[in-house]
């Protein structure tokens, strides 16, 4: 039997201890109460390499609401499809380029990220991964976050990704993001459903 | 990388569906989620370093020009893998409720005053040994709109990083003999006993401070344990 510590819902007032300078606004008082954020939205340190882009989505729960106050994080690899992460082995080419993000959904559900494109990262038996952003969401009404993957269109390797090849076809859209142009900028469109007939795939992990 | 995520442990874990806990019916997951073998991407995460934070970020007390009114307590305790390994440079936070059960975030509408001395986040990171400690006041209980009469057990919020990206975990730590322990669906959500007991502090007289603070313990346990020659990959 497992000796975890369980997971539980992280509830709907964590704007102020894990994103307190994020979308979500929470300040009952402005100048009385404040805190300093860990990690925000924005991914994109001066040394880092690589194509900026901006990822943004609305999260909906089962009856096609938006979800107002779920906090989505990301983890992805750097532009060469190295992870910073000192157990990786591998020496960082960007070295203050942390590839963790937190975003809050705002009123309308809606999240964001700004960062680089990830590269491609090795995957099981020495094959490639297409280059993707691996999603941990969190909210109130979700008592362990689930886990999804970001992967982005019109990519060749994606016919050849290890794990987009579990998941059926006909899902795997819900997987793939949709790109934009803004103001000179890409813009990948990722909207996550969370239940319902065209829900996202989780993963088990 | 030798550290191995058995997902049998996720047996601990509240299944996603709890409708128990209302909010969970229009939030989890419909369809099987997708078995997936982990890779690079999963076995990594980010690290926060003691640079992520400043002294005095683990005083929950010393945040304002006074101190808050309330309980003054020690919560501490270690961050440790399944094999029970310290678990070092893990980025700590927590949030919580003030002493009358107020958050400080504009959706609690709870009628129970707010704190001017108190905004109540925290964080730290553990030391080489796993080690991690907070000073803060005891949470309030208070309602929400669950059911009729609902309210939560006193609790404080909090949130893990651990080895990798899989052992990222977002927690409640409950305080023992709690009267409405089994009034509150979300703490029993966790349906095995024994694993429920382990979001309950223990109360720890041997650290409390006199005349200055009550101590609380509470150890975190997240994914990850050391692979054995009977792992078969």
């Amino acid at each position: 039997m497992s000796e975890l510590t369980p997971s539980q819902t992280v509830g709907p007032y964590y704007a102020y201890g894990l994103t307190p300078e994020g979308r979500k606004k929470w300040k009952p008082d402005e100048k009385l109460y404040r805190w300093k954020e860990t990690t925000g939205d924005n991914l994109v340190t001066a040394d880092a390499t690589g194509e900026r882009i901006r990822i943004e989505g609305i999260i909906y729960d089962g009856d096609g609401k938006p979800i107002d106050d779920a906090m989505l994080e990301i983890w992805q690899a750097d532009a060469q499809g190295r992870y910073a992460d000192p157990r990786n082995g591998k020496p960082i080419p960007n070295s203050s380029f942390k590839g963790h993000g937190r975003s809050a959904t705002d009123a309308s559900g809606l999240f964001a990220f700004d960062t680089i494109k990830p590269g491609q990262v090795p995957g099981p038996g020495g094959r490639m991964q297409a280059p993707h952003i691996v999603f941990a969401i969190f909210s109130r009404g979700m008592l362990r976050q689930v886990y999804t993957r970001l992967y982005f269109p019109d990519e060749v390797a994606n016919a050849a990704d290890p794990v987009l090849a579990l998941v059926p076809a006909d899902r795997r859209p819900t997987l793939i993001a949709t790109r934009s142009e803004r103001g000179g900028q890409k813009v990948y469109r990722f909207d996550i459903r969370v239940q319902g007939d065209d829900e996202t795939v989780f993963f088990e992990i | 990388m030798s550290l191995i995520y058995p997902k049998e442990s996720l047996s601990a874990f509240p299944k996603h569906l709890s409708p128990g806990y209302k909010s969970t019916v229009k939030r989890s997951p419909s369809k099987p989620l997708i078995l997936m073998p982990h890779t690079l991407s999963e076995l990594t995460g980010p690290v926060y370093g003691h640079d992520a934070i400043q002294d005095g970020d683990n005083d929950l007390t010393r945040q304002h020009a006074g101190e808050p009114l309330g309980e003054r307590i020690i919560v501490h305790g270690h961050v440790l893998d399944e094999d029970r390994r310290p678990v070092p440079d893990s980025l700590v936070e927590l949030w919580q409720a003030n002493a009358c059960g107020r958050y400080v975030h504009i959706v609690d509408q709870h009628p129970a005053p707010l704190d001017p001395n108190f905004t109540g986040a925290g964080r730290t990171v553990t030391d080489k040994n796993g080690y991690y400690k907070f000073i803060t006041i005891k949470p309030g209980a208070y309602p929400w709109g669950n059911h009729h009469n609902a309210w939560r057990p006193n609790h404080i919020h909090f949130s893990v990083f651990g080895p990798s990206f899989l052992s990222r975990l977002v927690t409640q730590m409950y305080f023992p003999g709690d009267p409405l322990f089994p009034f509150d669906p979300i703490f029993n959500s966790v349906t095995d006993e024994k694993a429920r007991n382990r979001m309950i502090a223990t109360f720890d007289m041997e650290n409390t401070v006199p005349d200055w603070a009550l101590c609380y313990r509470f150890d975190i346990v997240v994914r990850g344990r050391e692979k054995t020659p009977e792992d078969i990959d």
